[in-house]
Parts: C-alpha cells; sequence; structure tokens
C-alpha cells in the first residue's frame, strides 16, 4: 500500500553535526595500504567494530590525493559511523584524516605506526576503540522525516531486464522521495554514453547542464585517451553482454530510468563530494559498482538502492544495500542476494507505483535497522577511486 | 502471458523475458508505453533477457529502443530474429 510519504518517518541515529544515520558503525579506519594489517588487528580484537582495509594512500598527489582525502574523510564523516579509529603509517596524514572526520563532532582519534610497531599501536588502538564501542552501544534511534534521508543509486550487471524493470522501479521511487525533500544521487559517467541529451534535458538550469556536460566530455576524454578498442569487452560487460545488452547506448538508456521522469537533476558533484541541500544530484563516478557506492558513501548517502539485472553481489561496509531485480531467472538462482522482487512488473502483475511502493517499504525497513541482503551476507567492498599512477 | 516487451511501438526490438524460446515460438508482447500487445513468431532461439527483431533492419540502419538510437546494424537482421551483438554495434567510442 502506497505510503504518505510527507508523514513518513524514519528511525535513525541523529548525529553531532544535526545528520542522520540508520546504522551505527565504530569503524577502524586505515589511511594506507601498509595499515591495513593493524586495523583488523584491532577490529578482531573489540567486537562491534569493523575494519575498512583497501589498497591505497602512499605517494599519491595531487587530485588523486585530494580524492583519497575525501573519501576516507568522506566515509568517517558519514552518519552512519558513530566512530572512528584512523590509523596510518605515519602522523602526518592519520592527523589531516582525523581533523577533516572531527569537523562532524563525532569521535575520532588517530594512532602512526612509526615508533611504535603495530603492537603498541593495535593496543593504544583497541582501547579507545573499546570505549567508542560501548558509548556507541547506548546510543538511541529517533523518528526523522523523509527530508533528511540521503538516498543514493546505481544499478549493476545489468541486463535488458533493468531498463524495463528495476531500474524504472527505482525512478519511480525517487519521483516519489524528490518532492518530500530526500537529497537523492545517480552518477555512472560513461554509463550516460548515448542518453547524455537526455540528462542535460533534465537538468534544473543552464550552470548545472553546464557542469554536467563538463564532467561527462571529461570522461569521454579520459576513455578516448586509454581506450584499445570500442570498449566492447567492458563496457558493455561480458555480464551486461551474456544478459542480453549490446551497445553502450542500449545499457545508458537503462540506466537512466533510475531518475525517473519527473525530479530534475538539481546540481552536480564531484567524486565523494557531500551535495550541499536536498534534490537529486549528478556525481561524476565510475561505473564499477563497488566503486561507484564508496563514492556514494563517502558523500554521506545512508541508504543504497541496487538494481540489478544478471545478480551483482555487491555491498558496502557502511551505507546499506538494497538489491531489487527484474528478471524472473535471477530472482530464482540468486534470490539470498535479492531484497525486492519486481519480476511481476514484466509479466503485467504489477505496476511500476506498485514496484516503487514495493521499494520504498524495504528503504524504510533497511533504514529503521533489517539488515539488507548483502549485509547479512557479509559483503563490504571498500573500493577507493584511483585517477593515476602513485608518484 | 507475456514473452517480451517492447518500451515503445516505435521502437525495433523487444525484449524476451521468459526463459527457453525457440525458432518457430508463437510470441505475444506488450508494447509498454502503449499498453497494446502484439504478436511474432521467433525465427531464433533466443535467450531471456535478449533481444527479437520486430522491424526489418538492413546492415548500416539505425536501431530504435526506448524512442533513442541504440546503436547500428552491421548484419541485416529479419523480423524475429535474435538481435545483438553479432548483427548490432555502438556507434560510439
Amino acid at each position: 500500500m502506497s505510503q504518505d510519504l510527507s508523514t513518513a518517518t524514519f528511525s535513525g541515529y541523529r548525529r553531532e553535526n544535526g545528520r542522520v544515520g540508520v546504522r551505527n558503525h565504530v569503524i577502524i579506519l586505515p589511511v594506507d595500504d601498509l595499515s591495513n594489517a593493524a586495523c583488523e588487528a584491532v577490529a578482531n580484537n573489540i567486537s562491534g567494530t569493523m575494519a575498512l582495509p583497501h589498497s591505497y594512500g602512499r605517494l599519491q598527489f595531487g587530485e588523486d590525493l585530494e580524492l583519497h582525502f575525501r573519501t576516507l574523510i568522506g566515509t568517517g564523516s558519514n552518519p552512519n559511523v558513530a566512530a572512528v579509529v584512523v590509523i596510518g603509517i605515519e602522523n602526518g596524514w592519520t592527523q589531516k584524516i582525523v581533523d577533516g572526520i572531527a569537523a562532524t563532532g563525532k569521535p575520532v582519534t588517530g594512532f602512526g605506526i612509526e615508533q611504535h610497531g603495530d603492537h603498541e599501536t593495535i593496543m593504544e588502538a583497541s582501547k579507545v576503540a573499546k570505549e567508542y564501542v560501548q558509548w556507541a552501544s547506548e546510543l538511541t534511534r529517533e523518528d526523522a522525516p523523509v527530508s533528511e534521508l540521503w538516498v543514493s543509486t546505481k544499478c549493476g550487471e545489468s541486463d535488458t531486464t533493468s531498463g524495463c524493470g528495476s531500474n524504472p522501479t527505482v525512478g519511480n521511487a525517487f519521483d516519489k522521495l524528490y518532492p518530500h525533500g530526500a537529497t537523492l544521487l545517480f552518477g555512472e559517467t560513461s554509463e550516460i554514453t548515448g542518453g547524455e541529451h537526455l540528462v542535460a534535458e533534465r537538468c534544473r538550469n543552464d550552470e548545472v547542464r553546464e557542469r554536467f556536460m563538463f564532467m561527462f566530455n571529461r570522461y569521454q576524454d579520459m576513455i578516448e585517451r586509454f581506450k584499445t578498442s570500442d570498449l566492447s569487452d567492458s563496457q558493455p560487460t561480458k555480464g551486461n553482454i551474456e544478459g542480453g545488452l549490446t551497445t553502450i547506448e542500449e545499457k545508458a538508456l537503462g540506466n537512466i530510468q533510475k531518475i525517473g521522469k519527473e525530479c530534475l537533476v538539481d546540481g552536480v558533484l564531484d567524486k565523494a563530494e557531500a551535495p550541499t541541500g536536498p534534490g537529486l544530484w549528478f556525481m561524476d563516478s565510475s561505473s564499477a559498482a563497488a566503486e561507484m557506492v564508496t563514492l556514494a558513501a563517502a558523500a554521506g548517502y545512508v541508504v543504497h538502492f541496487f538494481p540489478t539485472g544478471q545478480g551483482n553481489i555487491i555491498g558496502n561496509p557502511i551505507l546499506p544495500v538494497i538489491k531489487l531485480c527484474a528478471n524472473p531467472r535471477t530472482v530464482r538462482t540468486m534470490s539470498e542476494h535479492v531484497d525486492v522482487d519486481v519480476s511481476g512488473l514484466l509479466r503485467k502483475e504489477m505496476t511500476p507505483g506498485e514496484a516503487g511502493d514495493k521499494l520504498l517499504e524495504s528503504m524504510f525497513r533497511t533504514a529503521n535497522g533489517r539488515l539488507t541482503s548483502a549485509e547479512a551476507l557479509g559483503h563490504r567492498e571498500f573500493v577507493l577511486t584511483r585517477l593515476y599512477e602513485s608518484a | 502471458m507475456i514473452d517480451f516487451v517492447v518500451h515503445d511501438e516505435g521502437d525495433s526490438v523487444g525484449v524476451v523475458v521468459v526463459e527457453g524460446v525457440k525458432a518457430g515460438e508463437e510470441l505475444t508482447g506488450w508494447v509498454m508505453d502503449q499498453d497494446v500487445e502484439i504478436q511474432f513468431k521467433a525465427t531464433s532461439d533466443i535467450p531471456i533477457g535478449h533481444k527479437l527483431a520486430i522491424k526489418q533492419m538492413k546492415e548500416g540502419d539505425t536501431v530504435i529502443k526506448y524512442s533513442t538510437d541504440i546503436g547500428k546494424v552491421v548484419a541485416d537482421i529479419g523480423i524475429g530474429e535474435h538481435a545483438h551483438v553479432h548483427n548490432i554495434k555502438t556507434k560510439r567510442w
């Protein structure tokens, strides 16, 4: 049954900066690849904490380094995170990330490994992590309106059923959330190729349109610079082609069904950049699932809609990923990964409006605390986007 | 029973939404934007999610889906035939 979104509430954790999260994680965040082992040791020591290992953070420079900092600071700042322990090989970059997260007002402490070694660092960091997780365990949820909910979307292992079923379902839900002041996000810059004119038409004004086309063309230039073929082995992916998608244009036109029919594109963000107000935002981003969802989490989004056709299984450590699918074969063979089955759409047993309502119901249940399939299955893909080689 | 869906009546292809379509089968399609049903005979085996041509297409033609250009025909495609990477390519990149 359709819910009145003007009065609907979800139950979340109000953070020090006023944002509302739907999870209460205490994370152990490495600054760099070298610090993964210490972070994982702390998370093993202290129940209820989670390490976020990743592969980078050494000798990066320029815009690529700025993106690294923005992503890690944004991840720690996300309202789904209650408190953060940061561990880096040295103090300088560690402190930079601590200071960035501390601006939200949440508890955060950093540790540099040099001159201490893993053992002492793990011991000291574990003491702080224990205090944080006990403190966080007493925080309680409070009701908040839809206008305080930030919802991102990105699809993956799409097939033709994505474009006629699961992606329009997200579009329907976005069209319903938009008038109530929710903060929404889509991206996947290369995957708009062939439909860029349609997104440009949906931009709120010329300024937004120019910024969108700047981001779109910047990505096209990167592809033109590095490509060795027409990308028909990469974009569409082998899984997309197996699922019946033939060209990037066809994939893109299915992809942009996710922004619905009514909501306007209100602003354009660079990778991992946080929006400054409600509405629908476009983020320049990779179309690789874990990269894009990691960037959405770093921008502050707290719930994610992930339509799939062939069965992408992605999750994220801090951002609950709700999977929806319209392909009856995938729903049958991979049911443990599917949160919302909208395959009835393709049999005319369900209308797009009913499918959108079903997704929104799942969104509220997830926001209120129900674990998504990806969370229950332990999917924590945390993948940093790189722009170029390290120095 | 819907065997394939078409986004718009102007499109040149539909999407098979049932498993195990074999050459020679009579298929029922649903044109979503106009909400009408159409009938075509499959002339190839077509896996679920793959496309069926509902218009005759010649090499060099533009393929239309979502009322929009999705690429070019690189080998002639007959009505009811499987339309995919063997007969359609991107116009980009």
